[in-house]
């Protein structure tokens, strides 16, 4: 199954790069933009596991290695029809 | 000028991608006339050591996040069992990020409130002088030494900046030539305007300023031997630790 788990800085953390596009897309015209925040998306393929299993096992990743929760917040979405 | 005091045996960590471990170990060895040995992350630590060094660089190329990767390194299970039983931690730029995501150290670092690279010297005051690595310096004494770092923006939460303050945690701040901690002396947009801070013990220090790039005279500042030699005057005398109990 595939996974695709999306980490972005904590609200209410200042993201420095979102706001410089911020004013690149307000200078580019669209002046109905309120915010922009980047973050990353990291897709993960894995085998063998139920979708609950897999859940709990990218949980336990997100916290250990992939996200800082000091500055970071992570959700992910499961695709378990992909081989 | 050198004070020594007495024989300290260093251990330098290396990374795949440390970059500052040389000049640590021409500090140490050259300059301070120490022992030093190198200790690659994949090995464990078998001697005894006073102090040991993780330095800056780009360990694992900043991948994921600066030291995220590295802080899994087996040596990383010494290090963190070596800083328990009280040994002398520092971690310098990309040192001090490897401390933080091993949890030796509270919060995190973000990328610079500019995005850039910065590059130069800056002013930093001696907030608490009575760490080991700052133990020959005085409250509120001013030091000139160089930072090199895109993602030095210091974050924590309110309640652990707090924390930092009420226990004296936090023991350099970046401060204009004047010494006023102000907005504009902050190079990087850190809380606070944190340089560096020390755990709750006091025997694990991260910086973010480089001391090991203005210990000798030929560069023209020497500023940063004074933490050299503050460590090893606090070797010399009781343990840090014990102190403090």
């Amino acid at each position: 199954m595939n996974a695709k788990i999306y980490i972005t800085l904590k609200k209410g953390i200042l993201e420095p790069q979102g706001k410089a596009i911020q004013h690149s897309l307000f200078d580019l015209g669209y002046k109905e933009i309120q915010e922009v925040r980047v973050g990353k998306i990291i897709e993960i393929k894995m085998k063998g596991t139920n979708k609950e299993e897999a859940g709990n096992k990218l949980k336990e990743m997100c916290k250990k290695l992939l996200a800082n929760t000091v500055i970071e917040d992570y959700r992910f979405e499961i695709d378990p029809d992909v081989e | 000028m050198l004070n020594k005091l007495q024989n300290m045996k260093f251990g330098i960590i290396v990374f795949p991608g440390s970059n500052c471990d040389h000049d640590c170990y021409h500090i140490i060895k050259h300059v301070l006339e120490q022992e030093v040995d190198f200790l690659w992350h994949k090995d464990e630590i078998k001697k005894n050591y006073d102090c040991l060094i993780l330095p800056g660089g780009f360990s694992y190329g900043d991948y994921l996040r600066p030291g995220a990767i590295s802080r899994f390194s087996p040596i990383m299970n010494g290090v963190i069992k070596f800083a328990g039983k009280g040994g002398l931690v520092i971690g310098i730029c990309n040192g001090f990020q490897v401390l933080m995501e091993a949890s030796l150290l509270p919060g995190a670092m973000m990328r610079n409130k500019s995005l850039k690279f910065i590059c130069k010297n800056v002013t930093v005051k001696v907030e608490n002088s009575s760490t080991p690595f700052t133990r020959n310096l005085k409250d509120g004494e001013l030091l000139t030494i160089p930072i090199a770092h895109a993602d030095g923006n210091y974050f924590a939460d309110q309640k652990t900046l707090n924390k930092l303050k009420e226990n004296k945690q936090i023991v350099f701040k970046y401060a204009s030539p004047d010494g006023d901690v102000s907005d504009d002396a902050n190079p990087n947009g850190s809380c606070l305007n944190i340089a560096g801070i020390c755990n709750e013990e006091g025997n694990v220090l991260g910086m973010m300023p480089h001391p090991e790039r203005c210990s000798e005279s030929i560069l023209g500042n020497q500023d940063g031997l004074k933490i050299f030699q503050s460590i090893l005057s606090a070797n010399s005398s009781l343990n840090f630790s014990d102190k403090s109990s």
